[in-house]
């Protein structure tokens, strides 16, 4: 007995289309994308504004900086494109060289013991107990002075004189320097005021202090561990995040830095005293931009500063892969 | 695919911003219509009147505003009040909705002229009947540039010396001794006079910001008459550079001298006078206001600041206003400035003042106006019986008004002054001599003049 094959029934051509490659799932995809685009259109339009805020007043900016930085370009007359020169400038400005090397001094000193004396403190408020609370407030107070003031409180502070911090040098038999006027003494003077401001780099440590668990402590205690060891092999593997965190910021933030010094030695007071050795980087851009109304060169400047903080940013996270322990990749 | 087109979104939005650029620069600069204007003085300007810099913060601003806004009823007006605010200035008048008025420093009008953000006043001038034979000298001389008249200037600030009496008599030196006619004789008195204090200056010959004032008493400005080459390494300069400094070094150097002076209680009772942490100095005359009202009781002596030949001197600097380029409204705008300028107006605003001092029973020291006519009549609403030592005080006042000097209106002046406050501060700080310090000045100096002047000779070679 022979079996003959069943004879198909003729397609539709609604079969047809349905069996054609791909063609099945594209009104159920058509579907899910309109789907999902009414998803995203809800916090889309939350976050137009933002949008919106970053096209206008930051990305627009940054990209007219860069054309301006071929430019001559006083504010007031059109820019008037003169290539390469400002770059050219920027390599025989001795400014420049002096302005940088204020920068990164104040940086490469600054940094390190802004964190260092934020993480003892952190790791003091951690052992504080109910205090902490009184403590942390303390430590925060200092953040909310404006800049301004901390510059014009620097000169006071650190007057050769009659400033408290060499008075309390003389208590211990120093003879304090004057801070504010000796070229070698300015910047050690405004890195001393910048920790002024570790209020909110001890809170984010203490904050990643609190998120140790506690079973390691517990277990290096059971191998006989005493407070430095568990500090350096338990502690600071495990805030080493946080911490390369605010190298990062605290980095780009002394690069940065402006308003403290300009306040103390540049700005338009009843003094027109300024010193060399507190002229740092934006203060000179500044001046160029804003004083001298040499804006394409100012801009110039400007991308020369990104262009060395882009470098030591990508530095520091080239070294992050070796130095710092993300729990979630273990 | 997608890099693609992320490429071609990146592509896009580079050339809409270059588009925007270019658009940028088609607003500018914009004619002003100050040539079009027409200033008649017996016409009623209409309009809006937005005034940048100006704050009618005490009664000689207030009354003298009261009077320029009579004197155009059909005008509105509105103060953006605050020092003067350069980028938001420029920018205003570069995106073609400049302010009416501005009302600056009488130094920044040079740059503002030679980057066309203001306009020359000469149509204004001749319209209106404004007679600037009134003005004091050295005031006309610091907005005219190029030949041309660009601001109205008003107020005149000048120095005269201060000296503590009683420091000066237990020194056993006079007011003669540190009035700068004889600079051995200061010297030798700032040292006899800081041993009479308690750990103060005997002399502040207050660098860096008087070196013009020394300068120019020992025979040389820092900038010639036509504000076009800087003279910062003359040798006059260096001289006296190096004279003020070492009234510092005598006195155990400028940090020292500095750190008292940045502790002092300026503005207070137990200023450096009263409390006798200071033998003698060169100040503006508002300072005498100052001690007049905080410590009235102050052993004072003063005097005016003098040339080697005993000749008095003194370094004008004050405001002026100015109509920026691109406004429509240039009729009121200079008819307000006649009025705020007007002898009359100084007048009725001095009187307020006169009023407001009595009523608190003040002396009324003046008011130094930038008007010779007008400083003449306020002068003599002063009280005849006027007490020592402020009498002594106007009186210095009112004779170094007359013998004051200025700097030219220059289109580098930002970068002219900081040349040589950096040399100086460079020699305060130990960091170079006077003459190697002037000499780095003079070259970053005249760089930034030449550039400037070349800038401006290239645009105007039509104007």
């Amino acid at each position: 007995m022979s079996h003959a094959a069943p004879h198909p029934a003729p397609l539709t051509s609604q079969d047809r289309a349905l069996r054609r490659p791909g063609r099945g799932r594209a009104p159920r995809r058509a579907g899910q994308d309109r789907a999902r685009r009414r998803r995203n259109l809800a916090p889309l339009l939350f976050i137009s504004p933002w949008i919106l805020g970053f096209l206008i007043f930051t990305l627009w900016p940054v990209i007219y900086s860069a054309y301006l930085s071929f430019t001559d370009y006083d504010v007031i007359n059109a820019p008037n494109w003169v290539g390469l020169d400002n770059y050219r400038q920027l390599a025989e400005d001795p400014k420049i060289g002096l302005s940088l090397w204020n920068t990164a001094y104040y940086t490469f000193i600054g940094v390190p013991l802004h964190i260092l004396v934020s993480l003892a403190l952190a790791l003091l408020l951690n052992q504080a107990g109910r205090s902490a609370g009184f403590f942390r407030t303390a430590f925060f107070l200092p953040k909310m002075t404006p800049p301004v003031a901390a510059g014009i409180l620097l000169l006071l502070l650190f007057n050769g004189e009659q400033g408290l911090v060499n008075e309390v040098l003389g208590w211990f038999g120093f003879d304090g320097p004057s801070w504010t006027t000796d070229p070698t003494w300015v910047k050690p003077g405004l890195i001393l005021l910048s920790l002024w401001s570790i209020g909110s780099s001890t809170i984010i440590l203490l904050a990643a202090l609190r998120n140790v668990p506690n079973e390691l402590y517990e277990s290096a205690r059971v191998d006989g561990a005493g407070f430095l060891q568990r500090t350096v092999h338990v502690t600071l593997p495990m805030i080493s995040g946080t911490i390369f965190f605010l190298v990062i910021v605290n980095t780009i933030g002394h690069f940065q830095t402006f308003t403290e010094a300009y306040t103390a030695y540049f700005g338009s007071g009843n003094t027109t005293y300024s010193n060399d050795a507190a002229l740092f980087y934006v203060i000179y851009l500044f001046q160029q931009g804003f004083e001298f109304l040499h804006m394409g060169y100012a801009s110039a400047m400007a991308w020369l500063l990104f262009v060395i903080i882009m470098i030591f940013t990508a530095i520091q996270l080239w070294f992050s892969q070796r130095f710092v322990f993300y729990e979630g990749r273990q | 695919m997608r890099i693609h087109r992320d490429i071609c979104a990146g592509a896009g939005a580079i050339a809409l911003a270059l588009a925007l650029t270019a658009c940028a620069e088609g607003t500018a600069t914009q004619e002003g219509d100050e040539e079009t204007a027409s200033f008649d003085p017996e016409a009623a300007p209409t309009g809006s009147l937005q005034i940048m810099g100006f704050g009618a913060g005490d009664e000689i601003a207030t009354t003298r505003y009261e009077a320029a806004q009579q004197a155009l009823p059909e005008v509105d007006f509105t103060l953006v009040e605050g020092d003067l605010d350069i980028q938001q200035f420029l920018s205003a008048v570069a995106s073609g909705e400049p302010p009416d008025l501005v009302y600056a420093n009488r130094d920044q009008i040079g740059t503002f002229a030679s980057r066309g953000a203001i306009v020359p006043l000469d149509s204004c001038i001749e319209g209106e009947g404004i007679d600037t034979s009134a003005f004091r000298e050295a005031a006309l001389n610091q907005v005219t540039f190029n030949d041309q008249v660009w601001g109205i200037p008003e107020f005149n600030s000048i120095q005269i010396t201060m000296a503590n009496q009683e420091l000066l008599d237990a020194a056993g030196v006079g007011i003669e001794d540190v009035n700068g006619s004889d600079w051995e004789a200061v010297t030798s008195a700032s040292t006899a006079l800081a041993e009479q204090t308690d750990g103060g200056i005997g002399y502040d010959s207050k660098l860096p910001e008087f070196l013009p004032l020394w300068a120019h008493a020992n025979g040389v400005d820092l900038i010639s008459e036509d504000g076009r080459t800087a003279q910062l390494n003359d040798p006059a300069v260096v001289e006296a550079l190096e004279w003020a400094v070492g009234i510092y070094d005598d006195q155990g150097g400028f940090a020292t001298v500095k750190g008292i002076r940045d502790s002092a209680d300026f503005f207070g009772s137990g200023n450096q006078f009263a409390s006798s942490t200071l033998g003698a100095m060169p100040m503006e005359q508002w300072y005498v206001n100052v001690l007049n009202d905080v410590s009235p009781e102050a052993p004072m002596a003063f005097d005016t600041v003098q040339t080697p030949e005993g000749e008095p001197v003194a370094y004008a600097s004050g405001s002026a206003w100015a109509i920026p380029a691109g406004t429509d409204t240039a009729a009121a705008a200079c008819r307000f400035m006649k009025v705020m300028t007007a002898t009359d107006t100084w007048l009725a605003a001095a009187q307020a003042r006169v009023d407001l001092r009595e009523e608190s029973g003040q002396l009324f020291t003046g008011v130094l106006t930038g008007n010779v006519e007008a400083d003449e009549q306020i002068r003599e609403m002063i009280p005849a019986d006027a007490p020592e030592p402020w009498a002594s005080a106007i009186e210095a006042v009112y004779e170094a008004n007359d013998s004051a000097f200025s700097f030219p209106a220059n289109p580098a002046d930002a970068e002219f002054k900081t040349a040589w406050q950096d040399a100086v501060n460079r020699v305060l700080n130990g960091q170079q001599e006077p003459q190697e310090a002037l000499d780095q000045a003079q070259e970053e100096a005249q760089g930034a003049l030449d550039e400037a002047w070349a800038s401006w000779d290239g645009d105007s070679g039509g104007r």
